[in-house]
């Protein structure tokens, strides 16, 4: 039998930015967990190594799209399947609000811990 | 041609004996989803050590001493922080590919083999899973 199922309804800005930033991310997470656990181990890890490549730009640039897109994409699936709960009216809003000010807290909290490694926007 | 019909309330998690393999593929997005999301503000949390990190001497960096090399180094030293890396890992693994599957779903291709890619999703990712272990746990005991 073949069903859909989604916590989107198809069509919409919101979905079509999940897709898009879910074909991204299909690519992006799997190159960063291959890069990060299986070309260098986890308990190698150290500031130098860290911050020699956040001091590529191409590296900086790939982490910090990493960092927007997977909150957005990782966000809005929290909303959308809030509202599938059936989350409305008041609750709803509040839930949006705290989302987005989460948001924007880890997106900047990411962004100043890859410029301590970079030493800034590594230009 | 797939044909549309009333699916009933799948947001009712008490009907899980009715559920067949869509939406089960749904409910573990949904569930890998969440971990993924609450794990990206741990990771950040934990990687933001960098910040202090990033003031003290280049002696204490290049010897390893700052407070964020022993931070994750004091993490991987656990043995359950490991084990909860190839959980991480299978999560992430999950999501991937069944994202993969509702992204040619959505394209129009494979509607009728949901079922199938599905199970296909599962076996891969536990496959996926069980080869990393050796990685993971390299060291830790």
């Amino acid at each position: 039998m073949a069903e859909r199922y989604s916590s989107f309804t198809p069509g919409g800005t919101m979905w079509l930015l999940q897709r898009i930033t879910a074909a991204f991310l299909i690519v992006v997470l799997a190159f960063h967990f291959f890069l990060l656990h299986f070309v260098n181990h986890a308990d190698e890890v150290s500031f130098i190594v860290s911050a020699a490549r956040m001091e590529t730009l191409s590296y900086y640039s790939l982490m910090i799209l990493f960092l927007v897109t997977a909150t957005f994409h990782g966000v809005n699936g929290v909303y959308n399947a809030l509202i599938n709960q059936g989350l409305t009216g008041r609750k709803k809003q509040a839930v949006k609000t705290t989302l987005i000010v989460a948001s924007v807290v880890l997106i900047v909290q990411g962004v100043r811990t890859a410029n301590a490694w970079a030493g800034g926007v590594p230009l | 041609m797939s044909q549309s019909h009333n699916r009933g309330l799948i947001e009712d998690f008490g009907r899980w004996r009715e559920f067949r393999a869509g939406m089960w593929a749904w409910i573990f997005h949904k569930f890998t989803g969440w971990v993924l999301v609450g794990y990206l503000f741990t990771h950040i949390a934990v990687l933001s050590t960098a910040i202090p990190a990033s003031g003290q001497e280049t002696a204490v960096l290049q010897a390893g001493d700052d407070v964020y090399t022993q931070t994750i180094v004091t993490l991987e030293e656990l043995l359950l922080v490991r084990i909860l890396e190839v959980g991480l890992l299978a999560v992430a693994v999950f999501h991937i590919l069944n994202g993969t599957r509702l992204l040619f779903i959505d394209l129009g291709v494979g509607l009728e083999s949901q079922d199938k890619s599905f199970y296909a999703s599962l076996i891969l990712t536990g496959l996926i899973t069980v080869a990393s272990v050796p990685t993971f746990l390299a060291g830790a005991f």
